[in-house]
């Protein structure tokens, strides 16, 4: 068993698609006609068969309380992994990307928190891969 | 700081004596103490003291204070994380919001709402008013 995919809740498929395409750097996988909305969903361009984003509707009434309570205490839904997070912090502010959290160190990583424009709140994080080296020598 | 008009709850049994020691009020200070004469204010402010001191009295508390006077400004998640992270502490998100709520009841912490998230920042006037009142400077050798 693995994980083929997961899903973000969004405000409007179009304007999270250009988000999450032309400033997060995805790719688009599928976009599915699918009654008013779309089978909608994204891949990373460093996996291409890895696990895809679906950018799902966020008409059920549900949505919105639970969104609503995740944001307003800072909790995010997803969690990206970069390799250099103080670079790809600078490269998203540049694009008008607004973080809750900026790059912080919590030991074994350090992570960041930023607003999607959609509706959540997304995790970065780069793992300190080499902190297990050192110790194992 | 936060004047209760409604009558604050004390629990200092000698209610006169702390209103002409704190000082803070203009209509007892001069004045011989006596039950008549406590204004409302002084009593706020005693009850206001209870609970800086209250709510310092804790270690969490403690590390939440020390954690948003290196980065203000931070949301309950950032706040769970760093906790856990940082300090190995293992508590659920609703003890450290209730340990924030009691940070915030004593004026130590303050909330401001940005974009749809809440912010928690470090607010240090009630300290300040806990070293008018015990000033730190050192003591002149006699």
């Amino acid at each position: 068993m693995k994980i083929a995919l997961t899903s973000v809740f969004v405000d409007d498929q179009r304007a999270a698609l250009a988000f999450y395409t032309e400033v997060l750097g995805f790719m688009k996988r599928r976009d599915v006609p699918l009654g008013d909305n779309f089978w909608l969903t994204v891949v990373s361009p460093e996996s291409l068969d890895g696990p895809e984003l679906l950018l799902e509707p966020s008409d059920h009434p549900a949505v919105k309380p639970y969104r609503d309570a995740l944001v307003e205490d800072g909790i995010p839904l997803a969690q990206f992994a970069v390799d250099d997070i103080e670079a790809e912090h600078a490269r998203l502010i540049g694009k008008g990307v607004v973080f809750t959290q900026p790059p912080t160190d919590i030991g074994a990583a350090v992570v960041a928190v930023f607003d999607d424009t959609c509706g959540n709140l997304i995790q970065l994080i780069e793992e300190k891969l080499h902190a297990t080296d050192e110790d194992v020598r | 700081m936060v004047v209760n008009t409604s009558g604050p709850v004390v629990h200092e049994p000698n209610l006169a004596k702390i209103a002409a020691a704190c000082g803070y009020c203009p209509q007892v200070r001069g004045y011989e103490a006596s039950a008549t004469l406590i204004c409302k204010l002084s009593l706020a402010y005693s009850a206001f003291m209870v609970d800086v001191f209250r709510a310092l009295d804790d270690q969490t508390r403690r590390l939440v204070l020390d954690e948003l006077s290196v980065r203000d400004g931070q949301t309950l998640f950032e706040i769970c994380s760093t906790l856990t992270m940082r300090h190995g502490l293992s508590l659920t998100r609703q003890a450290i919001s209730q340990h924030l709520g009691v940070l915030e009841s004593a004026g130590l912490v303050v909330t401001e709402r940005r974009g749809r998230s809440k912010f928690h920042y470090f607010s240090p006037e009630p300290l300040a008013e806990i070293t008018a009142r015990w000033p730190t400077r050192k003591r002149i050798q006699q």
